[in-house]
């Protein structure tokens, strides 16, 4: 009787002593926030990993609602959406959370990567980090790509087309490719169809777990830093990084603080400008889609136009292409590129902070540019920003090695 | 150091709003500003009239409910049945076009456009100078054409109100390359309103196409100052606590 | 001030701020959360496909019956004649409710001795009260089984008189529901409402 009692334990304090003995609670709880720790030098950088996840959510629990009412079909697509914002209680505000949730999702996450450029967060023994972070932009652009086709507005259909047809220019498979995506022999129902099921459920699990693993790879080695200095490397007595703060309160409260910031944009944009002048929702889709009638200027959405300047730079289908897929592709080999021996723009030369200037200035043109009607002025410019965004990555062997670099502090720099 | 490096979220996303303000558009001739009044409900009662009287032959507006129009507009039923409702028999129905969308089609050579979301798609200004627009053309099937659209398929059916006017195009020839420009209108016919009324007229019509575009529009804007007011006291808590906690961090 | 003093001040002042920063937090949760579980309610659509349905029976003859969908439910309307309504005084210790007395079944204008607005004519849900299955006619008079005529429900086997009352001894707990309607005129029933205009 004795024994079968102390097995059970006692209801009340013993509750969380008998969940402990089934499954790793409180020691998750220990190693991964409140015994986690992290530089507690994190400036306004550091807050763009966390806003990605609340955006995460916020797309989830929206897409959920509106799968619950939207319709998947060609012929009832269009006025499904139009149901939501009219007729379903509170539908217009759950669908303009989600169109404004997928632009600020490639804001905050565009801003997450500059983060990892200005101070080194893909160098050594983060480049895995990074790697997982690319592929989840990746599957980011192609959860965006199918969601967009599902309101068949008027861009959703020939924003598609132009897109689906760029995987014609691969030589020899490329037809063939073309129809197996859309799966008919132009973008029909079918495709639709398709591209929900992609965007409900594929591409947003892949994008579940690829986070949980980005943030496993994180925590095995630790965050980083403005310093781009190892804190674990100066420990206390008690085994606690000098330089550090437990992740929870510190780092909660303080996120916490930059999270009602992001949600005060986030307000100001689904309840004053939702369309963003036409940069979030475009006017031409709020036209149903005929396939008869291309819209007068095809662009796609403002967070894919700086690779599509490139595209449409280069005059030869393929060439577009390639240089296409590789200025996608290219950032992932960043820690290796990167041959500096400092981590943060901190302590690097001025050599580094002019190209990474110019890279901005490139990155944020071109994506002006995509968003342009076709002139020979700015078929021009886009070639010079093409060339210069490419060198920026090709030409970083050379210049990170000959960069003259500061020396690097041992602790970290924190003013209150 | 740290305060340059501050600036640059700042000059991106200011970058990002430029280029938005500079993207309205997107194309085409200069637009004379509709400058309709959104939250005058007289002037949307008199382009609901408007929409029912005159275009709701042809174009639907298949999205929007007489009951949802009835109440922000403060309409009782009575008058929302007597007064804008001609085929439809229940307060419920959306906006359907009395002429069946297939002969339509077959006489005009295309179906006449949904009403519903046109202000979205193509801006107030658009419409509202697309309706000032038409001019006598003789070679045109329906004896018009329209400057904003050429080539249009509608006929001018607000000519009773606006009359007829013509094109003033200017001829100007250089180097023997001969170009036309366009200068204005000239009024042949006069119709039953002046030009200033014809302009209210239309600008009430535009100002409900832009209203049923989204409905939901000015209760969205007061409930956005509500989220943004509580907002505001949850970050000044949040404040308080972050610094209570990070107070003895060295 | 010592700095036990100090640090219980800290902790007071954390303690406080920590309270009404999850307190701000639920009830924001609680606000947002509001959208989201009202957007579940029957749309307007819903409501506008749900609005009541006008039967005319102008041509319905005594003994016949029509079935109609109103909210996507099966309503039968029987006008019963005067042998149908004769026996309804009938074998009323068979039936369980015989006096409507279950008031969830039927509006009070229906709690009668033909449960309805006008004797002759008989308004009720095509649902089986057991699981909701859509009972058969079974008008045809059987002395030997005590059966009058009325409905018979082919899942479970539930049986109800010409009034729609449930028998004794059978699944079904209750009699069939009366929906909400009146007569807006002698030839033209409107189901789903009961009040005021159309």
């Amino acid at each position: 009787m004795a024994r079968i009692e102390a097995e059970v334990g006692k209801p009340q304090g013993g509750l969380m002593k008998w969940i402990d003995d089934r499954f790793p609670f409180t020691e998750t709880m220990k190693a991964h926030i409140t015994e986690y720790y992290a530089a507690k030098s994190f400036n306004w950088w550091y807050v763009f990993g966390v806003l990605a996840m609340v955006v995460l959510v916020i797309q989830l629990v929206t897409g959920v609602f509106l799968t619950m009412n939207y319709k998947p079909a060609a012929a009832e697509a269009f006025a499904s959406v139009e149901y939501i914002m009219r007729d379903v209680e509170w539908g217009w505000l759950i669908r303009y959370m989600h169109s404004t949730g997928a632009s600020f999702f490639f804001i905050v996450v565009y801003l997450h990567m500059f983060r990892a450029m200005l101070y080194g967060s893909y160098k050594k023994p983060r480049e895995l980090i990074w790697i997982i972070g690319m592929l989840i932009f990746f599957v980011l652009m192609a959860e965006g790509f199918a969601g967009y086709l599902l309101p068949w507005g008027q861009m959703s259909y020939w924003g598609a087309q132009v897109i689906i047809s760029l995987f014609g220019a691969i030589p020899g498979i490329g037809d063939a490719l073309v129809e197996f995506i859309r799966g008919d022999y132009s973008i029909s129902d079918i495709t639709l169809n398709r591209f929900f099921a992609l965007h409900v459920i594929v591409l947003p699990l892949s994008l579940i777990g690829l986070i949980f693993v980005h943030i496993v790879a994180l925590h095995h080695v630790g965050s980083n830093n403005p310093d781009g200095i190892e804190i674990k490397e100066h420990k206390g007595p008690d085994g606690i990084p000098l330089d550090g703060v437990p992740f929870h309160p510190h780092h909660t409260t303080k996120d916490l603080v930059g999270i009602i910031v992001f949600l005060m944009l986030f307000t100001g944009v689904v309840f004053f400008a939702p369309d963003m002048g036409g940069m979030f929702l475009e006017h031409a889709n709020f036209e149903p889609a005929n396939m008869t009638a291309t819209p007068e200027h095809i662009a796609p959405v403002w967070y894919y136009t700086p690779y599509y300047a490139i595209l449409r730079a280069v005059p030869s289908k393929l060439w577009g292409f390639i240089l296409f897929a590789l200025a996608v592709v290219l950032p992932v080999f960043l820690p290796w590129l990167d041959r500096a021996r400092v981590k943060s723009i901190r302590y690097r030369g001025w050599i580094y902070k002019t190209a990474l200037s110019v890279f901005v200035v490139t990155f944020i043109s071109l994506g002006w540019l995509g968003l342009q009607e076709v002139t020979t002025t700015y078929v021009l410019a886009a070639r010079i920003f093409s060339v210069l965004y490419f060198a920026f990555f090709l030409l970083m062997p050379y210049y990170t090695t000959i960069d003259k670099t500061k020396p690097v502090p041992d602790r970290v720099k924190y003013h209150e | 150091m740290s305060k340059l490096k501050m600036l640059r979220p700042a000059i991106a996303i200011a970058a990002l709003f430029i280029a938005v303000q500079g993207f309205a558009a997107g194309g085409g001739a200069e637009l004379e500003s509709a400058d309709i009044d959104p939250g005058n409900i007289s002037s949307l009662q008199r382009g609901a009239r408007n929409f029912m009287n005159y275009c709701s032959g042809c174009h639907s507006a298949q999205y929007v409910r007489f009951n949802t129009i009835g109440k922000y507009l403060g309409l009782s039923e009575e008058q929302l049945v007597d007064n804008l409702m001609f085929n439809a028999e229940k307060t419920f129905e959306t906006i359907q076009a009395s002429m069946p969308a297939e002969d339509a089609a077959r006489w005009y050579g295309t179906a006449p456009p949904d009403m519903s979301l046109m202000a979205r798609a193509k801006g107030a200004d658009y419409i509202f100078n697309f309706l000032k627009s038409f001019y006598l053309d003789a070679d045109s099937p329906t004896g018009v054409d329209n400057s904003v659209l050429a080539g249009t398929s509608m006929p001018h059916v607000l000519w009773e109100l606006q009359g007829y006017q013509q094109e003033i195009v200017e001829e100007h020839t250089v180097d023997g390359v001969t170009t036309h420009e366009f200068v204005g209108f000239e009024l042949v016919t006069s119709g039953s309103l002046d030009a200033e009324d014809y302009d209210d007229f239309v600008r009430d019509t535009v100002n409900f196409l832009a209203y049923i575009s989204e409905p939901i529009r000015s209760e969205r804007r007061k409930l956005g100052v509500w989220v943004l007011m509580y907002l505001i006291v949850f970050w000044v808590i949040a404040v308080m606590l972050k610094k209570q906690i990070w107070k003895d961090v060295k | 001030m010592n700095e036990d003093d100090v640090d219980r001040i800290d902790r007071n002042r954390r303690h406080f701020l920590t309270v009404a920063t999850v307190v701000t937090g639920a009830v924001g949760a609680g606000f947002a959360a509001i959208p989201f579980l009202s957007s579940l309610q029957p749309s307007a659509r819903a409501q506008a496909l749900g609005a009541p349905v006008e039967v005319p029976i102008g041509s319905l003859q005594p003994g016949e019956m029509i079935r109609v969908l109103w909210r996507g439910r099966l309503v039968f309307v029987l006008r019963r004649d005067e042998g149908m309504l004769a026996r309804l005084q009938e074998n009323l210790d068979s039936l369980d409710d015989p006096n409507s007395e279950v008031v969830e079944q039927q509006p009070d204008y229906a709690a009668n001795e033909t449960r309805s607005v006008k004797p002759e004519y008989l308004v009720v849900e095509g649902s089986c009260t057991h699981l909701g299955c859509a009972p058969l006619e079974d008008f045809d008079v059987r002395p030997s089984e005590n059966w009058g005529g009325g409905f018979f429900c082919p899942c479970h086997g539930s049986k109800f008189d010409l009034a729609g009352r449930v028998s004794k001894g059978v699944p079904a707990p209750t009699n069939l529901r009366v929906p909400p309607h009146r007569f807006v005129r002698d030839d033209l029933i409107l189901i789903g409402q009961d009040t005021g205009a159309a």
